[in-house]
């Protein structure tokens, strides 16, 4: 379980998070929907502890993330991440990509590593790619290849931080299938998102942020169905 | 260690020295940028082919080191062919061969780093080979180039401390023999090493920056 | 290689005789090439020694600067600017004679050593430095966000990058290693190439003859260096 209590952060005098308060259960698919600058990309790497907090405390399975004396590295584990920029390692193929986590920081032997590798590639439909270097995929690719790195690590909770917003449009699909792929067999996600049609049909809770503040949460179709925030009335007619 | 038995005479020393250093470098990289540039322009002009010859003769002066370039050049003249010349003389050729090999890579690079379409707006515009060059060329080039140019004289200066091989004193022999009559190597050595670092540091830092303001442009 | 080494002698020393009241004697030159050979040996094996040294301790200058270490910082600063604004011969002179005002007194294959691998660890840090502009802080990023630690995100993610950059200038530094070795001379050394090219030719002052070859010596090591850098970044660098 991800408990987020009364969180505040600021990039100097810029309050990005004014308190939110959130929680999100096992097994859960929350989606957060919002304006550029509404802070919801800041929380997801506030979450893995990648930047610090103001004030205020994030829970994961009842470690707090900030606490000093929280091995960040062993918590991230738990935690995997994907950010909208793929960030595949240039220099290692596709499967090394994928082992080198597992070797270093899980200290698997290579051979279950690359099993591991080779699953997790298989799984997000790159089987055929395993030696190849990233500069030879296509972006949609190498955002998969991040995926699988990230879920070799056999995380609990996967986040994703906009992470078809960088690619082109007709690559955005392939991306989109494998969350939806991960969201029906459970796994407990937080997909920073501009795909509204994605978040109605995966989420189980959308999460609409405005200049800092969690403006409304609910079920996707209540969201999408009847708004009631005015901010988010105004953005959904916007975005559609 | 400021107990030190170095006289006023001896600090003029040093100083005059340093005056070789300076002076040599300065000669050296005046003429051996005028070459330079000479030898950039001309093995871009006709390319990589015909300057081949060019390009392998300067390609010598970077691949052996500049103390045999000098013993040998001075072997060369003044045994071989018998010529009595200073070894000043011989320095300041060696170091502008030198600066030179490196110089016309420096200006080969600023020089392709123009685009050419630029070159080709500008001659359709009418303008002459020469007007391009001058006009188009040069001062684009210029920016890519001078950074270096500024690395490249400093180099040439921290290099010209070899010289002593030809019997110039510069300040580097000239602490030396310091050194050999005082016994206060690491007091006279401080001295020496700031006075290398004064000069080059500064201009070092302004030829970083020059570097960082065009190529953000 | 003993085949050949008359039939140059004499081609070389026809047309020399011919141009200039200077005899030229290149047997006695070539006679001693098996020493000078032995020379080059020493001389690669500085400048490899050299290199490996410097790369080691520029990395971890590297990490120094990166540490955000006030003192480690200025440790390092203070060692890339002193290495690239003063003379390499000032460097190897001052491990050799200045640090003998210490009461430490190296030998002189140990101060060259010791000067170049100073010299090297400088400049090659310096490129280091520039080599991580180029890559992304995000790389750093996404390597902790997989639970890595700083150090493990550097050693696995952004050195071997910043080894691949800086994988030219490192070769021009390896052949800067080799000219630098003849820097030996201001201590004594003489067990290198130019160290043993001195020798003879203190011995039979045929100073042109024994210098042109240690000449060509030199130009044959850097050409071989160049080319089998770039054969190897052939095979290294598939990506």
């Amino acid at each position: 379980m991800i408990e987020i209590e009364n969180v505040r952060k600021s990039f100097g005098p810029l309050e990005v998070l004014k308190g939110i308060n959130l929680t999100v259960a096992k097994g859960e698919v929350l989606t957060v929907i919002g304006g550029s600058g509404s802070g919801k990309s800041t929380l997801l790497t506030c979450i893995n502890g990648l930047e610090p907090i103001d004030s205020g405390r994030i829970l994961v399975d009842g470690v707090e993330v900030h606490a000093k004396s929280t091995d960040l590295n062993k918590l991230r584990q738990k935690i995997g991440i994907v950010f909208q920029q793929w960030n595949a390692f240039p220099h290692l193929t596709v499967l090394e990509n994928v082992m080198l986590a597992q070797v270093k920081v899980l200290k698997r032997s290579k051979q279950q590593a690359e099993a591991e590798a080779a699953k997790q590639l298989n799984h997000v439909g790159l089987g055929d790619k395993l030696s190849v270097y990233p500069s030879r995929l296509s972006g949609g690719q190498q955002q998969r290849m991040a995926i699988a790195r990230a879920l070799a690590m056999s995380p609990d909770y996967m986040l994703f931080d906009e992470v078809t917003s960088a690619l082109d449009p007709q690559l955005v699909g392939e991306v989109l299938d494998t969350l939806r792929m991960l969201a029906s067999e459970g796994m407990t996600m937080i997909c920073v998102t501009h795909e509204m049609k994605f978040a109605r049909e995966v989420s189980d809770r959308v999460a609409f942020f405005h200049k800092g503040v969690m403006a409304e949460i609910a079920p996707p179709e209540e969201l999408f169905g009847a708004p009631k925030d005015p901010e988010l009335q105004k953005f959904l007619s916007a975005t559609h | 260690m400021f107990d030190t038995s170095l006289t006023a005479n001896d600090l003029i020393f040093l100083a005059q020295g340093a005056g070789m250093t300076l002076v040599v470098t300065a000669i050296s990289v005046f003429f051996g940028t005028i070459l330079g540039i000479v030898f950039g322009v001309f093995r871009y002009q006709v390319g990589p082919w015909w300057a081949a010859p060019l390009t392998f003769v300067l390609d010598i002066f970077r691949s052996i080191p500049l103390l045999i370039q000098l013993v040998l050049a001075n072997a060369f003249v003044t045994t071989v062919l018998g010529i009595r010349i200073s070894g000043f003389a011989v320095a300041c050729g060696v170091l502008s061969l030198y600066t030179a090999a490196y110089c016309a890579e420096i200006v080969r690079g600023g020089i392709e780093a123009v685009p050419q379409t630029l070159r080709r707006a500008a001659r359709s515009l009418g303008m002459t080979w020469g007007q391009d060059m001058t006009s188009i060329v040069m001062p684009l080039a210029t920016r890519v180039a001078l950074p270096s140019w500024i690395g490249l004289a400093l180099g040439v200066m921290k290099d010209s401390a070899l010289v002593y091989i030809v019997q110039v004193v510069e300040l580097l022999k000239s602490t030396q023999i310091l050194i050999t009559r005082l016994q206060e190597p690491l007091f006279l050595l401080m001295i020496c090493g700031l006075f290398y670092f004064l000069i080059s540091f500064p201009i070092a830092r302004f030829g970083g920056y020059l570097e960082k303001r065009w190529s953000n442009d | 290689m003993r085949g050949r080494v008359p039939r140059i002698g004499h081609s070389c020393i026809l047309p020399g005789a011919a141009m200039f009241n200077y005899n030229f004697r290149w047997n006695q030159a070539l006679n001693s090439l098996p020493q000078m050979l032995e020379g080059a040996l020493v001389t690669m094996e500085i400048a490899i020694l050299s290199m490996a040294i410097g790369i080691a301790v520029a990395i971890l200058l590297t990490l120094f600067r990166l540490s955000g270490n006030r003192l480690l910082g200025a440790i390092s600063a203070t060692w890339v600017e002193i290495a690239r604004n003063t003379p390499a011969l000032f460097q190897i002179y001052m491990v050799h004679f200045g640090l003998g005002g210490f009461g430490v007194h190296l030998s002189p294959y140990l101060s060259l050593l010791i000067g170049i691998a100073f010299n090297n660890a400088g400049y090659l840090a310096e490129n280091f430095r520039g080599a991580l502009k180029a890559i992304p802080e995000t790389q750093t990023r996404a390597a902790r966000s997989l639970g890595m630690s700083p150090l493990q995100a550097f050693k696995n993610v952004v050195m071997p990058q910043m080894l691949r950059i800086s994988f030219l200038p490192m070769t021009n530094q390896m052949v800067w290693a080799i000219l630098m070795t003849s820097l030996g001379a201001v201590v004594a050394m003489n067990t290198d190439l130019y160290g043993v090219t001195s020798e003879l030719n203190a011995r039979t002052f045929r100073t042109f003859e024994l210098f042109a070859l240690a000449a060509v010596i030199f130009y044959v090591i850097t050409k071989v260096i160049t080319l089998s850098a770039g054969l190897l970044a052939a095979r290294l660098f598939r990506y």
